[in-house]
């Protein structure tokens, strides 16, 4: 039954890919459900995440990474881009939205696409350090390689046609604890109530005593976090990082986001996985030229006909 | 009939003399004719999240369905042949269509879906583009176009004036039909869709409709546009020209320039357009000259610099002057 194996392989591969989506569509979804702002420059913080990561493990040096200290690595980088990354999206809120709180929603989207800018720009300098890990800096612009920690060994057996690797394992151990781990916050905590409630009225929300200028920057460093997180099992799944992979991969995630229903974090990780698995099998079953154009037809299609998204709630516009 | 505000006058001015001054050639024509092409794509969008209030994010689409109509309806390659300027008439033509079309089944969506929707119709044209490389050549884009005929004179490539004159005679065009069609019955239906969608509605005006027009106004200036940056250019480029960046370019002229605002959009044309092909490359042979712009550091080319100036120029307008450079004088005083 060879179809079956090919057809397990896409959905292994699709899954996977989706859960990524899914780390860095949680980080739009919540921005967007407390400030209504699509934050451009989510993705290419992702990025920086990313070579923060390989700098990081520049620093210890290119050896040969294998068992225990591979696994300790994937862990340093973790903690390290997910710190880097909370604190940068906090720091961007500050600087770029934060005196916007008050203006019209378009201007907030302007200084997004701003800090967008110069999020990518600052990746194309970083590609420059003089580093191994970055070939000497000597082509800043150039994609990098993102060494293979985490070994691409089929645990299903060499026989077996269908690929489940380590990688794989990565993924879903990162991101599911993660996922848990937040709808706990949101749903158990404190910070959670009040993130919901300045999600739902943030005069209100005001009014009843919450500082939400601190829940907004909470959400950020959250989001950021998760961001960061999605950056390192991304480059570890991949092997391949550039200052430009940010575009693709906030596209993808804002989709899915969009595509679940903007501001439901179930929605966004629905979307994510169906944006995954439509990616996979489009590259498989139909031509990959052609799998950009499917994912966005998929998500016009959608909206026409469930505007607020597969899991959204919000009506829709009176008129 | 109001008077053409004094900003505009000048504009006009100033732009019609300003080759007199500036020799035959060189790097001024690329900028200038540059900021023409995006000065009409930003009426456009001008139309469509000024006016209208309606989020865009796929002019570059419009901008791209303009060049590539101009090109297979002119160029010798394809059977229609039909000349520059019925190219331009029948280009306009289809980008409303292609706008109106666009609008039917997305303008019920409430504004960032609807920005969405426009960001994938945008992502889903340049794949088409790129993919159906039998019609669209490809990477290789669709060359060469005719030259714009008056009478037996033809207008040559390399007559960099010729071209500026006639770049900002379409953008006079476009403005005087922009501030025409501005304080016509379905200009006034826009501002008041933009104001207040439900007592608009409950004045009788029909909001998919007028959202419509509105679209196809704005997909049409666009397309202008394209195909006259693609008569420019004797090429329709490759698709990649007419990517989201662009749609991006387009958005920042219209904010920063003021929303709203025909002579805000001409100004915001001239900063962000300026920036990109006039500053940024005077810099770089600036460096060049004084020997600092060696390939092996990233941080000594200026080009490198691009992204990070033009981000920190929109955080720093929507900042200072959050309602553009040029803002909208408010309807009725100065009548």
């Amino acid at each position: 039954m060879e179809w079956v194996d090919f057809f397990l392989q896409q959905l292994i591969t699709g899954l996977s890919n989706g859960m990524i989506i899914a780390l860095i569509a949680i980080g739009y979804t919540m921005v967007y459900g407390i400030i209504e702002l699509i934050n451009f420059a989510h993705g290419d913080l992702f990025m920086l995440g990313a070579f923060l990561a390989l700098t990081v493990l520049g620093a210890f040096g290119l050896g040969d990474w294998s068992g225990a200290s591979a696994w300790a690595a994937v862990v340093i980088m973790l903690i390290a881009s997910a710190g880097f990354c909370g604190a940068l999206n906090w720091g961007v809120d500050r600087l770029a939205y934060k005196p916007l709180r008050n203006a019209s929603k378009l201007s907030l989207l302007v200084s997004a696409i701003g800090a967008s800018f110069i999020l990518v720009n600052l990746g194309l300098f970083w590609g420059g350090l003089p580093m191994d890990v970055f070939a000497g800096g000597v082509a800043a612009a150039a994609p990098k390689d993102f060494p293979a920690l985490v070994p691409n060994t089929n645990l299903l057996g060499d026989d077996s046609l269908v690929q489940f690797t380590p990688k794989d394992v990565l993924v879903w151990a990162v991101t599911v604890p993660l996922m848990i781990g937040l709808t706990w916050i949101v749903t158990r905590t404190r910070l959670g109530k009040a993130m919901r409630a300045t999600a739902q009225n943030p005069v209100a929300a005001r009014l009843m005593g919450i500082d939400t200028d601190r829940v907004i920057g909470a959400t950020f460093l959250i989001g950021g976090a998760l961001g960061g997180f999605a950056s390192v099992i991304y480059s570890l799944y991949n092997n391949t990082i550039s200052f430009q992979m940010g575009y693709r991969a906030g596209m993808d995630a804002f989709t899915a986001a969009v595509l679940g229903g903007i501001g439901s974090m179930p929605g966004a990780v629905t979307g994510a996985l169906v944006i995954g698995l439509v990616r996979s099998m489009s590259d498989a079953y139909l031509e990959t030229r052609w799998t950009n154009t499917i994912v966005f037809g998929i998500l016009v299609l959608i909206l026409i006909f469930r505007p607020s998204g597969l899991l959204g709630s919000r009506a829709k516009e009176k008129v | 009939m109001r008077r053409v505000p004094v900003p505009i006058l000048a504009y006009f001015a100033v732009m019609a003399a300003l080759p007199l001054f500036m020799g035959a050639s060189g790097l001024f024509y690329d900028a200038f004719q540059a900021i023409f092409v995006f000065s009409l794509v930003g009426l456009g969008l001008n139309v469509v999240t000024g006016f209208t209030g309606l989020l865009n994010l796929g002019m570059a689409a419009f901008m791209a369905i303009g060049a590539y109509t101009f090109a297979i309806l002119t160029s010798d390659i394809y059977p229609f042949q039909i000349g520059f300027w019925w190219g331009i008439l029948a280009t306009v033509a289809i980008g409303a269509v292609a706008g109106f079309l666009l609008g039917a089944p997305t303008l019920g969506l409430s504004g960032d879906y609807l920005a969405i929707v426009t960001m994938g119709f945008g992502e889903i044209t340049l794949d088409v583009l790129k993919n159906l490389d039998a019609v669209t050549k490809g990477t290789q884009g669709i060359n060469p176009l005719p030259r714009p005929t008056f009478g037996s004179w033809s207008l040559d490539l390399q007559e960099e004036r010729g071209w500026y004159w006639l770049l900002l005679g379409f953008v006079l065009l476009a403005v005087l039909a922009v501030r025409r069609l501005e304080r016509s019955r379905s200009g006034r239906a826009w501002l008041s869709i933009r104001e207040d969608a439900l007592a608009s509605q409950c004045m009788g005006i029909p909001p998919k409709l007028t959202k419509m027009i509105a679209f196809a106004t704005g997909s049409a200036l666009a397309a202008l546009g394209g195909a006259l940056f693609a008569a420019l250019l004797s090429s329709t480029g490759e698709p990649a020209s007419y990517d989201f960046q662009v749609s991006i370019l387009a958005l920042c002229i219209v904010i920063v320039g003021g929303m709203g605002s025909v002579a805000g959009t001409l100004v915001g044309a001239v900063v962000m357009v300026g920036m990109n092909s006039l500053v940024l490359v005077k810099l770089a042979d600036w460096a060049g000259a004084a020997g600092v712009g060696n390939a092996s550091n990233v941080l000594a080319s200026p080009n490198n610099w691009k992204y990070l100036i033009f981000g920190l120029a929109l955080i720093l307008v929507v900042r200072l002057k959050p309602d553009g450079l040029l803002p909208p004088r408010l309807e009725g005083s100065a009548s």
